[in-house]
């Protein structure tokens, strides 16, 4: 086996190294940032360039190492490269070759360019571990510029009401995939700290993103009238929002493809827009790989791997501490 | 249909009561009539009959989205509605259809006409013709549940808006048993003749639970009866006809062929309003709800269960009399009707007035009130003397004093997901009470925690799941709920022999270990006493 599935997490036994360990191991090659894929307590790191700088804003003085996409490095008798995820900017999918035998690790990824972070790209591999967040047939993505048009007419019809527009998405990712798209002429882009954070971390890396304005205790709403308003969701359920009395209120999420979780959500809006793959994406990437072992972690995987299987790939399930099984779509703030 | 789905999705995008009203309002104003009385129709719950089964939709849908069956299956409860399923896994359409909201529900209306196969070359050319929205509009009007957020108390608001016509007499106007078919806009809506249809109902009044007793004033102002449970039913006697209608506006006259003696001894142009009950004629009381139980669904009534639970019409109010509107009259002067009306008919008839309540203060009323459960009442009524009869849900005049719940401290042990807005929460469970070691199942409850509650009890039942048996879980005994319910009976059909009545979660008992939840044997006291 080229990997292994341990209770620290994805471990490679020719290189001595774990894959988004969640539990402190020796040595961490990490996908991405986000908190489920990045854990603290590892002794020395390995990650792409681009993903280096939300890591150390977040993990703080850590000992990471970095490397160029496509790079190949010698790791034991294991070679790993990182090969772009287009789940967000710095993302990446880890390769990892042993005797000629190729694994790839997916991490989380999307297969449609977003236009701002790094485009997903295919990788020849015998074994693909996936994840599968929304592999069911049932999710099926909005094109980008639909939801960027739908996004603006919503933020025109609060303006033309005098009203703000909050909308809500994750911190690290959706929010600035959401900046880059917008045409800030329409009016002020108001931030949520923990937004604005990770903004000011990804314009110093030398991506371009429109001007925003940060939203502290003194901020006064009323100087900025007719702005978009950028939140956490879970900044939104709380005090923060008292700040923008009378708002519409959206949230942009691959869940909101789901009626129930749109209402449950109680927010006037709910933007179909996802980091993740959906159906088509996951099925379309897996065959592309070419590998005839198939892993499913992250998700529906009890079905998507019967699924494979039926296709005639020989499949399994990993399974991964952050759940149990499907993603609660409540707590999708923590997992997006 | 793209009026309508444009109608749909606004009303779908806002929570706000006040934007729905004005987008309701603006499509009345603008649609064409045939698709406003459909409109009309379908939210006040009258549907087209369901031509196609939903098990051939599902079958028709997974081969459309080259999908097994299993798969579409397993995409429902995430989803947590079939329509909305069925609109998600298709290939988008490949047509344009330009059809009214009118000329699609002739479709689904004459399904049935149809044999299997026409039906489901029509469903395809549906599906393959309509874009998201009006795909899964459409799905809804086959399986025939339109329940989009909008009461039909809403509805009737942005109707009277849009046509200026009062709401209250629009209320009534939309009453009754007609469908699209039978009537038209202009007649139904437009046109002001209360003879069309002998057997229109009025609009229910329907009371709040009372908040503050101290606000009502004057006890001299107020009248009192006992809440009995039962049925809330409108009996019209018109054209030597009798029409019973259930509170649901379901026309339930068959049901009950007793009152077919009413127009003997009731003049033409009355309505009566009271509680439909199964009725003991020797003691001249009220039977428990279990009796009256067996006669509910019953679409005909075998000759034996008319005998054991013959039903009356306990009466509290007339809002017709002398053929006249008289929902306007003050309260005690309409009691004073209605006195007149059912003092004149024999005791064998199946009417019966209900008895005001004799009280000069308040606590001798709350002395009354506590020995309701004792008389298998849920509690009292108050009605103000000057009221006028209003229609709907409204505060001030009519209050409901209902006794307070009895309640059992009970063990979780079994958790299953809702559907809907529930989708993927856990939220429908069953509890348990001790029986030595054993803990026996006695009750079901999937409402009275808030959503935070059920947050928070999915990601737990997620983490303690011990079997699975379909959407079923049996979960670790660990948490404690307090259940609140309204009536205990026995009931040989459940493994712990009793039944509750409406049994709701009124507390997350933090504080209690399960070994400290109540017994089989605190139960069966409990029957003993209020069963």
């Amino acid at each position: 086996m080229v990997l292994e599935f341990r209770r620290q997490g994805i471990y490679c036994p020719a290189g001595d190294f774990f894959i988004d360990p969640w539990r402190p191991v020796d040595r961490a090659l990490i996908t991405h940032g986000h908190a489920d894929h990045a854990r603290d307590g590892m002794k020395r790191y390995l990650a792409t360039e681009a993903a280096a700088p939300v890591m150390r804003h977040r993990l703080g003085q850590i000992d990471l190492e970095t490397t160029p996409y496509g790079h190949e490095t010698r790791i034991g008798d294991a070679k790993v490269s990182f090969h772009p995820a287009g789940h967000v900017p710095g993302s990446a999918q880890i390769r990892v070759e042993v005797a000629g035998e190729v694994w790839v690790v997916s991490g989380d990824y999307k297969t449609v360019d977003d236009g701002f972070s790094e485009a997903f790209e295919p990788v020849p591999c015998h074994a693909f571990i996936t994840e599968c967040t929304f592999g069911l047939p049932a999710f099926s993505w909005t094109p980008q510029q639909q939801v960027t048009d739908e996004i603006h007419a919503w933020w025109a019809k609060n303006q033309a009401e005098g009203r703000f527009s909050v909308l809500g998405a994750y911190a690290l990712g959706k929010a600035q995939r959401i900046l880059a798209s917008l045409d800030a002429s329409m009016g002020p882009i108001l931030t949520h700290g923990a937004i604005e954070n990770t903004n000011a971390v990804l314009r110093a890396q030398g991506l371009s993103l429109p001007d925003t304005i940060h939203v502290t205790p003194d901020t006064n709403a009323k100087d900025y009238p007719g702005a978009l308003v950028l939140a956490t969701p879970g900044g939104m359920g709380g005090p923060w929002m008292r700040r923008f009395p009378g708002a519409s209120t959206a949230f942009a999420s691959g869940w909101m493809a789901l009626r129930g979780v749109r209402r449950r959500r109680s927010a006037d809006r709910g933007f179909v827009m996802s980091d993740h793959a959906d159906w088509e994406g996951l099925n379309t990437a897996i065959k592309a790989t070419g590998a005839e072992r198939i892993f499913v972690t992250h998700g529906y995987t009890s079905v998507f791997s019967r699924w494979l299987t039926e296709q005639g790939f020989d499949a399994g399930i990993v399974e991964t501490e952050f759940e149990g099984e499907n993603l609660d779509p409540a707590a999708d703030e923590v997992v997006e | 249909m793209k009026a309508f789905a444009t109608l749909f999705t606004s009303l779908d995008q806002t929570t706000k009561t006040n934007a729905k009203v004005a987008a309701l309002a603006q499509y009345f104003r603008t649609a064409p009539d045939d698709d406003k009385l459909w409109t009309i129709a379908l939210l006040s719950g009258r549907r087209p009959k369901r031509g196609v089964t939903t098990t051939l939709l599902r079958e028709w849908a997974a081969e459309r989205a080259g999908i097994p069956l299993w798969l579409f299956e397993e995409c429902y409860p995430i989803v947590g509605d079939l329509s909305e399923t069925i609109a998600l896994v298709l290939p988008p359409a490949q047509q344009q259809s330009e059809r009214s909201l009118t000329d699609w529900l002739s479709i689904v209306r004459d399904f049935g006409k149809h044999d299997v196969a026409v039906k489901k070359q029509q469903v395809l050319d549906a599906w393959d013709s309509l874009p998201a929205v009006e795909r899964f509009l459409f799905n809804k009007l086959i399986t025939g549940g339109l329940r989009i957020g909008v009461s039909q108390k809403l509805m009737t608001r942005a109707l009277a808006q849009a046509i200026e016509v009062e709401e209250a007499t629009l209320a009534h106007r939309i009453m009754g048993d007609w469908t699209p078919d039978t009537t038209t806009f202009e007649d139904l809506i437009l046109t002001d003749d209360p003879t069309a249809d002998a057997s229109k109902p009025y609009p229910f009044y329907l009371a709040y639970q009372l908040e503050d007793l101290d606000a009502l004033g004057d006890p001299k102002d107020w009248s009192a009866e006992f809440k009995w449970d039962g049925i809330r039913g409108q009996l019209i006697i018109r054209d030597d006809q009798h029409f019973l209608w259930s509170r649901g506006e379901e026309l339930i006259t068959d049901r009950f062929p007793e009152f077919a003696q009413v127009p003997d001894f009731i003049e033409n142009g009355t309505v009566f309003d009271g509680e439909i009950l199964a009725w003991d004629f020797d003691q001249d009381s009220p039977l428990t709800f279990n009796a009256l139980q067996k006669r509910i669904g019953r679409k005909t009534v075998p000759k034996k269960l008319l005998k054991e639970a013959p039903a009356i019409l306990y009466a509290y109010d007339v809002l017709e009399y002398q053929g006249q509107d008289v929902r306007n009259q003050p309260y005690q002067t309409r009691r004073t009707y209605l006195s007149e009306l059912i003092g004149s008919v024999p005791d064998t008839a199946p009417l019966r007035l209900s008895a005001t309540l004799e009280f000069e203060d308040w606590q001798t009323l709350a002395d009354l009130r506590d020995t309701s459960r004792d008389r298998n009442a849920e509690g009292l009524m108050l009605k103000n003397a000057q009221s006028p009869y209003l229609a709907g849900r409204k505060k001030g005049d009519w209050w409901k004093w209902k006794v307070d719940p009895l309640t059992i401290d009970a063990v979780m042990i079994y958790a299953q997901a809702g559907s809907g807005r529930r989708a993927n929460l856990f939220t429908d469970f069953t509890f348990a009470v001790w029986n030595g070691n054993q803990l026996v199942p006695f009750a079901k409850a999937y409402s009275g925690l808030t959503d935070a509650e059920f947050r928070k009890i999915t990601a737990w039942v997620r983490k303690n799941t011990q079997e699975r048996f379909g959407p079923v879980r049996s979960v670790k005994p660990q948490h404690v709920f307090e259940i609140a319910f309204e009536g205990i009976q026995s009931s040989p059909r459940h493994k712990s022999g009793v039944a509750l009545r409406f049994p709701r979660m009124s507390r997350w008992r933090h504080d209690k270990p399960i070994s400290e939840a109540n017994t089989l044997d605190d139960l069966k006291a409990m029957l003993e006493t209020y069963g």
